[in-house]
């Protein structure tokens, strides 16, 4: 019974992983960057519901409401301070050092107005588990129920979103060829934005997500998972939507099981030394297109 | 037996054939033009030969040996050497620092000599600088070795381009629209510097162009390219008056 | 003319190292006259560090072209590897030959760790460097925090759950416990063996920079296909500049750890908060600017300890440095701006020369 417990724990924890890889595949396969921000956006978003839930002791629902709102301006506002007056650099480095300066700046402002203690975060799901087994044998919780069906929705939501709107194929021809798009009337600048949006919201989702599984909040909360998200994104494929949910879900297996049978201190070196065979042995992810530089 | 030979060439890109059945046999020492309308497919036939993009099908051989897929560096220590359609200079070194990366197959010292300044690294490089001096003076460019590659203008980085691949001392030389963006005074210099080139190193080369005053001015042979096709191929006078080369080019009225 | 361009490198190179020549002679007198106090003195190996490491990482950074966040967990490889070195065999070798072997041993090991990193990720396009040296830095540190090795009559002990699980016997010696490090190294460093180090690290730099490899590299750097297409084999020159830096980066840790009586692996020594101030010090410094790495990597260390209020706010000064000057210096909006109201274009259309 404690494999499938692992197993389902795992899938809960890779639902958090993909939700946060959407949001870097989809910046990546748009605006050809590494938004090392992203990890810190969801550790913003986590603040923002314990403020609004706990602090001042409003609905939850209120406080996620909220932590998307906030997620989403700063998401814009980062892409258009930081990143925008960059597109266009004469090396790629610039918007990459400013991505990890943004990410730093975001830390520690955190640091500042929180300080570096942990703080507990109270879970906003209020769903009694299920129990499996006469005695209780297999429990899963409402957490992870939630944070399962949560990356479902996501997943499929935007799925349709890209492939069934107008937005979502003016998204598809902006990464495929700025140039074309452009000429073809597409507003460039807007559908980036757009995307940096939509991204930020989902990690909004993910920061509640993850925060209400693993209840604690410190400013370095969103590093460590945005970073294996990134990892997650690349196993799937980077810049695939399916990718990055498959990669997730896959590499939050990984890591329980690797927690579970392995060793505790080793899970994050796992998680790496998977992004290294994946880099060795198929660069372009699960799902990912092999993309040629023009010459 | 002809320098550069392909045949059958062809490659597709997601169910398109962008060139199919490309032939082409080109004699050492001979001035080859491959020419055709816009996205007839004909960078493409360059960077098959080169190296960047693998065929689906077919072989391309240099003096015989079959070098059909091989890599980019292995093609030009084979002997072809390219410029590019949209300049790649290496913007942020000296002119004389960008001929003097091409020479690097060619005077050879290693790590240790460079770090500790051995008498091997000094001869070395005063042979490169020589070298690569000489190669700049071709093309009057001697005068600005200092200066970043970026600060030169247009007319002198295509020109730089040129003299950078020709450090590497190939057999056969690739030209990619040597004559865009310039004006006609220019062009016309243009032509009797790659005259010069194949007279003086007794190169053989193909230039992709679009400017017909450089193509009938300079080339001896052409083949006309066509969505990724050969429409036509021959001494030059005779296709630029073939009446399916006119068509092609003005379009069906 | 083209003895013109290499009087002119020479030059520059004379210039980097007098001012390290001078900075070193100065600091020296006035710490012979005792005026120095004990904060400052006690920050100059860890400068000599730093500037080492600022150096290496503008290596990969500026000349390369490619990021590196790790340069901390480099460090951590050698200040470790050589301080366990040191502690096994002291008393059994002279000092000096002591502290070679550990400064051999420490970046020989960090370059392999080096090698083995840049394999799979620098064949690759894209900013995948970036990223796994990230996670490595954090694994490195928490895998030193793991380990436990002892020594008694029967030989080492190995263990990664507890110093307890070494079973060591009596009079048996603990030599990295966990989380509590290395205590006990022996100070080798001084600030003339730090100097020392400095100019090495230029010397191999500057050199590399101005030689048939340097050349390479660079190339790589501003045109990749360009540098394939004359013959240049891209994954060979890549990792040659990013291993060079690392085995620097070793030897700066092997400088750092012999400075300390006891050595942990911290946040706040080896983590990815020192991987950006490195970062900081090239970019403050010019990417690509090897003198000016020193500069910034001196100004930043020794700013903060006189501006000692300022502590707290240090890190997010660090972080609006970094962005600032990244807009400043590379957006084509601020490019076009600087040029348009720039002194020298002011000046020129003053006296009305031709721009060239």
């Amino acid at each position: 019974m404690s494999f499938l417990s692992y197993l389902i724990k795992g899938i809960s924890l890779g639902s958090v992983y993909a939700i946060i890889a959407l949001g870097y595949t989809m910046v990546y396969g748009i605006a050809k960057m590494l938004n090392f921000a992203h990890g810190d956006v969801i550790m913003v978003g986590a603040y923002s519901v314990f403020i609004m839930s706990t602090s001042l002791g409003l609905s939850p629902i209120f406080g996620v409401l909220t932590s998307i709102v906030v997620c989403t301006a700063l998401g814009l506002t980062i892409e258009r301070v930081a990143y925008k007056p960059l597109r266009g650099a004469a090396s790629p480095l610039a918007v990459l050092i400013t991505a990890i300066g943004v990410s730093y700046l975001l830390q520690n402002i955190a640091l500042l107005v929180f300080g570096a203690n942990t703080i507990s975060f109270t879970s906003v799901i209020n769903i009694s588990p299920i129990t499996f087994g006469s005695n209780g044998e297999l429990t899963i919780s409402g957490e992870t129920i939630v944070t399962i069906i949560a990356g479902i929705i996501v997943m499929v939501g935007l799925t349709l979103f890209v492939n069934k709107t107008k937005m979502g194929h003016a998204m598809r021809a902006v990464s495929e060829d700025k140039g074309a798009a452009s000429l073809m009337g597409i507003n460039v600048n807007a559908t980036i934005a757009l995307t940096f949006a939509i991204g930020s919201a989902l990690a909004a989702i993910a920061g509640v997500l993850l925060c209400s599984a693993y209840p604690t909040l410190n400013p370095y909360t969103g590093a460590m998972p945005g970073i294996k998200a990134f990892v997650a994104a690349v196993f799937g494929g980077i810049g695939s939507i399916p990718g990055a949910m498959i990669g997730g879900v896959l590499l939050g297996i990984i890591e329980v099981f690797g927690k579970a049978y392995i060793s505790s201190q080793m899970a994050d070196a796992i998680v790496f030394a998977v992004l290294i065979i994946v880099l060795l042995v198929k660069p372009t992810g699960i799902l990912g297109k092999n993309i040629q530089e023009k010459v | 037996m002809a320098l550069l030979e392909a045949k059958n060439l062809s490659i597709s890109f997601g169910g398109l054939r962008a060139v199919d059945e490309f032939n082409i046999s080109i004699e050492k020492g001979q001035l080859y033009g491959l020419i055709g309308p816009n996205g007839a497919g004909k960078t493409t036939v360059f960077n098959l030969l080169t190296g960047v993009y693998k065929p689906t099908e077919g072989i391309v051989t240099l003096n015989g040996i079959d070098i059909t897929a091989k890599k980019t560096i292995d093609l030009n220590k084979a002997g072809i050497a390219r410029t590019f359609q949209n300049i790649r200079l290496f913007k942020d070194l000296s002119v004389l620092d960008n001929v003097k990366a091409a020479l690097h197959n060619h005077y050879v010292y290693s790590t240790f000599d460079g770090i500790f300044r051995t008498p091997k690294f000094r001869k070395c490089e005063k042979a490169m600088n020589e070298r690569a001096m000489e190669l700049l003076k071709v093309f009057d460019l001697d005068e600005k070795a200092d200066i970043l590659a970026s600060n030169l203008p247009y007319g002198k980085q295509r020109k730089l381009e040129i003299a950078r691949a020709l450090a590497t001392e190939p057999k056969i030389l690739l030209l990619d629209e040597p004559a865009a963006g310039m004006n006609p005074n220019e062009t016309l210099e243009l032509m009797e510097t790659i005259r010069f080139i194949r007279d003086k190193f007794d190169m053989t080369i193909l230039l992709i162009e679009h400017d017909m005053k450089l193509v009938s001015g300079i080339c001896e042979e052409l083949t006309v390219l066509n969505f990724g096709r050969i429409l036509t191929k021959g001494k030059t006078s005779e296709v630029l008056n073939n009446p399916e080369v006119i068509k092609a080019y003005l379009g069906d009225e | 003319m083209k003895k013109l361009l290499t009087n002119k490198i020479f030059k520059n190179n004379l210039i980097t190292y007098g001012i390290v020549i001078i900075a070193f002679v100065v600091i020296s007198i006035i710490k012979g006259t005792g005026n120095l106090s004990s904060l400052f003195t006690g920050l100059l190996v860890p400068l000599c560090a730093y500037i080492i490491l600022a150096v290496s990482l503008n290596l990969v950074v500026g000349i390369s072209g490619e990021l590196s966040l790790g340069h901390a967990g480099f460090m951590c490889v050698g200040a470790f590897s050589s301080a366990l070195f040191s502690k096994c065999v002291v008393g059994t070798m002279p000092d000096g030959l002591r502290f070679l072997l550990a400064l051999i041993i420490g970046s020989v090991l960090a370059g392999i760790i080096g090698v083995l990193i840049g394999i799979p990720v620098l064949r690759l396009k894209g900013d995948y460097l970036a990223i796994v040296t990230l996670a490595f830095g954090e694994i490195i540190k928490n895998i030193i925090n793991v380990i436990y090795i002892g020594r008694d009559s029967k030989g080492f002990h190995f263990s990664m759950t507890s110093e307890m699980d070494l079973n060591l016997e009596a009079g048996g010696e603990t030599l990295i416990n966990g989380a509590q490090g290395i205590t006990g190294t022996p100070k080798d460093s001084s600030f003339l063996i730090g100097f020392i180090l400095v100019m090495i690290t230029l010397f191999i730099v500057l050199n590399l920079i101005n030689s048939r490899d340097g050349r390479a590299i660079m190339a790589i750097r501003d045109n990749r296909i360009a540098a394939e297409s004359i013959g240049i084999n891209i994954t060979k020159y890549k990792l040659l500049a990013f291993t060079v830096s690392s085995v620097l980066a070793g030897a700066a840790g092997v400088l750092y750890s012999h400075n300390l009586n006891n050595l942990q692996a911290t946040s706040k020594n080896f983590g990815y908060n020192m991987s950006i101030m490195f970062l900081v010090f090239v970019v403050l410094g010019g990417i690509g600017n090897i003198r000016g790495s020193i500069i910034a990597a001196v100004l930043l260390t020794l700013l903060p300890e006189l501006l000692r209020g300022l502590n707290a706010y240090r890190m997010l000064i660090y972080a609006i440095v970094l962005i600032a000057i990244m807009l400043f210096n590379w957006a084509p909006g601020a490019l076009a701006f600087r040029e348009k109201y720039s002194i020298k274009n002011w000046l020129s259309k003053k006296t009305g020369k031709e721009e060239m």
